[in-house]
């Protein structure tokens, strides 16, 4: 599976934030975007997402289901964490699995792996912004998904948290999946760079 | 300070476990005596036997001013005070003055439809009431929009009191109002001049309900405090980290506390 | 089938809880139609011949309040993102979010309208006939009304924008849902013609609302 970017270009608000642009990341590879504030890194993955059209440039994924697009076989985990502070934190989990569908695992499970399971049954109101994101990181492991798009993961994640987040990232790749995260720290993985910012 | 925030909920639990058995059983049996007599008054010359809703009707609309009287002086204690209790009381007590108010509404127009002929008559007193109905329900309204209930407290405390300073301005227009369209009202005729007949179970009656609503003021109290306790347990619950022993092992000793306590 | 089952029970979940709008909008009605007498005076053969009106008028301005959070709320808190890019083609979505909406937020005031009837002196019939067009007719206003919601949260404006952009649009379902009230009531027309019309409506923005939001998500996100 190859995930491709050509000559991409991004107008937001009249201004270029980028343009130019190719990537590529094959599966097993992540690929890191770092970069100033305002280079485009979330921009780009927005873009990827299918969120934003690029004004010029396409974006192609070969060798995988032919009857999905790109935003449908990829995950995007965002600044927001798309949880609704009134449900449980286990039924914001089982919303996601149902809705975006495919190949699920366990609930369960999925929130044990990113030890959130003590608190399954407590509204999502009552978490703390670092467990906000592991419970949107088990999102991202209760639905099988070979794309990932993470802008900023290991944000407001402790030490622990990014162990664990480096181990699911491994997982993850060793399965055939691609990665492609926009970040400022480094992934703590083998990742290849794609340095943003010179272009604007 | 977090002491005496803490003592005095507990000690109000404990207080109100040993009273309420007692208080329960006082209001059941006034108000089967209130009831009995209320069944045995004699028929009003002019309205029959409809005459006996009033001795439900009168102590619920008491009791729906009564009970924002309770609210706007706890709301006084949320605001001046900052009495730990007082958002309780405040909180508990809305739901409360809502039925009593619904019930002052509903035997009123049971008691109009002879009289006027319809269920619902524009009545000054009668819409008073269901303005202050609607008042009941807003800020109910107002107590769950917000999660955190301490933060709810202090906006409900200042519509209660806006709510206190407005409710007579609200019943002097509406009888303007009515009495521009329409001559006297017809509940006047019930008024003042009360018979000994009736006056006894209506006193009765308006005791056993003022004991009602202390009773049930009392459970919700309890039952709010104890929800606030779950409420606290569950986001110590929450932040406690299952895989890190040192922290879990802290937050479960403060949690364990907490239930002794309660 | 089994994801916009999943979104639906989601936000009607979220509507019933704790700080979730469903029976503020019932309240909003219930006020509006209370202050109506005040307006008119305490007449009732008046307010009886008025009621079908102030309760459309009610019902209107209460869906409509309440619709500004359809979008906003998934768009705050980024899963209308993750609702775009999901399998599930976005028309449906929107359609299945509106529908929620109209459960939570819709029947609400129809199940309220007896009780209101009441206070504007309206007989059995009456009540019965403007229990019936708002059965009708308010779907038309929750997935008309939608279509604003869509386009304010795309302009990042909410509230009164959302007004001015859906209460024009809801007219032809006024007109409709008072004339077969109406009808009922007093009529000359038969019930049925205006009523037929009001279905009609009601069907027709089924269709068009699901489009027309999705296209203005699709384009507007940023």
């Amino acid at each position: 599976m190859r995930l491709s970017g050509r000559n991409l270009k991004c107008v937001r608000g009249g201004r270029e934030v980028f343009s130019g642009l190719d990537l590529s990341a094959t599966s097993g590879e992540a690929l890191a975007i770092t970069g100033p504030n305002g280079a485009g890194k979330t921009s780009l993955l927005r873009v990827l997402a299918g969120l934003l059209v690029p004004a010029e440039g396409v974006v192609a994924l070969e060798g995988g289901d032919a009857e999905l697009s790109l935003p449908e076989q990829a995950h995007y985990l965002g600044h927001r964490d798309a949880l609704k502070p009134a449900l449980s934190v286990a039924e914001n989990l089982s919303f996601w699995r149902e809705f975006l569908g495919g190949e699920t695992k366990d609930a369960g499970r999925c929130l044990a792996a990113v030890a959130l399971d003590h608190a399954a049954h407590l509204p999502a109101a009552y978490l703390s912004a670092g467990q906000r994101r592991r419970l949107s990181i088990a999102r991202l492991l209760s639905v099988r998904r070979p794309v990932w798009l993470l802008d900023e993961p290991t944000s407001a994640l402790d030490a622990a948290g990014q162990a664990l987040f480096v181990d699911l990232m491994r997982d993850h790749l060793a399965g055939g999946g691609l990665i492609v995260a926009a970040t400022h720290l480094p992934l703590g993985i083998d990742a290849r760079d794609l340095r943003m910012g010179g272009a604007a | 300070m977090t002491l005496t925030d803490l003592a005095n909920p507990t000690k109000f639990l404990a207080l109100t476990a040993r009273i309420l058995p007692g208080l329960a059983g006082v209001t059941v049996i006034l108000l089967a005596i209130g009831l009995y007599q209320s069944a045995m008054a004699p028929d009003d010359y002019q309205q029959g036997a409809t005459v006996k809703i009033m001795f439900i009707h009168v102590p619920n609309a008491w009791l729906s001013m009564f009970v924002w009287g309770v609210m706007s002086v706890a709301a006084l204690g949320t605001l001046v005070w900052r009495h730990p209790l007082a958002d309780v009381a405040a909180k508990a007590a809305a739901p409360i003055g809502a039925a009593f108010t619904f019930l002052a509404l509903v035997t009123g127009s049971l008691w109009g439809r002879p009289m006027w002929g319809t269920y619902w008559e524009w009545d000054a007193r009668l819409t008073s009431v269901l303005i202050l109905f609607l008042m009941y329900l807003g800020l109910m309204a107002l107590w769950r929009a917000v999660e955190d209930p301490s933060r709810a407290a202090r906006a409900a405390a200042v519509l209660t009191l806006v709510g206190a300073i407005n409710i007579p301005i609200i019943k002097f227009s509406v009888d303007w109002w009515n009495t521009l369209h329409q001559p006297a009202s017809v509940f006047r005729a019930g008024g003042p001049t009360l018979d000994k007949a009736f006056l006894w179970p209506l006193l009765v009656m308006a005791i056993a309900f003022s004991l009602l609503f202390i009773t049930l003021h009392l459970a919700a109290m309890r039952n709010e405090i104890l929800r606030r306790r779950v409420r606290s347990l569950q986001m110590m619950q929450a932040s406690r980290v299952s895989f890190t022993s040192e922290t879990g092992g802290g937050s479960q000793a403060t949690a364990s506390n907490e239930i002794g306590a309660a | 089938m089994s994801a916009l089952g999943a979104l639906i029970r989601r936000d009607i979940r979220i509507a019933l809880r704790v700080g979730g709008g469903a029976l503020i909008g019932v309240l909003f009605f219930l006020t509006v139609t209370v202050l109506m007498p005040f307006a008119v005076g305490p007449d009732l053969a008046l307010l009886s011949r008025l009621g079908p009106a102030i309760l459309w008028l009610g019902a209107l301005l209460a869906s409509l309040l309440t619709l500004d959070r359809l979008f906003t709320a998934d768009h705050d808190d980024g899963s209308l993102d993750l609702i775009v890019m999901s399998r599930t083609p976005l028309e449906l979505a929107c359609a299945a979010k509106a529908l929620a909406h109209w459960i939570a937020a819709g029947l609400p005031l129809i199940i309220a309208t007896p009780v209101l009837g009441l206070l504007l002196n309206l007989d059995g019939t009456a009540t019965l006939a403007v229990a019936a067009t708002l059965l009708a007719g308010t779907p038309a206003l929750t997935f008309t009304g939608m279509i604003g919601a869509a386009l304010a949260v795309t302009l990042h404006r909410g509230g009164l924008l959302l007004a001015v952009l859906v209460l024009p649009l809801s007219i032809p379902v006024l007109i409709f849902g008072v004339a077969a009230s109406q009808a009922a009531i007093s009529g000359p027309l038969p019930f049925g013609t205006p009523f037929s019309i009001l279905c009609a409506l009601s069907l027709a923005s089924l269709v068009i609302g699901p489009f027309a939001a999705a296209a203005s998500l699709r384009h507007g996100l940023d």
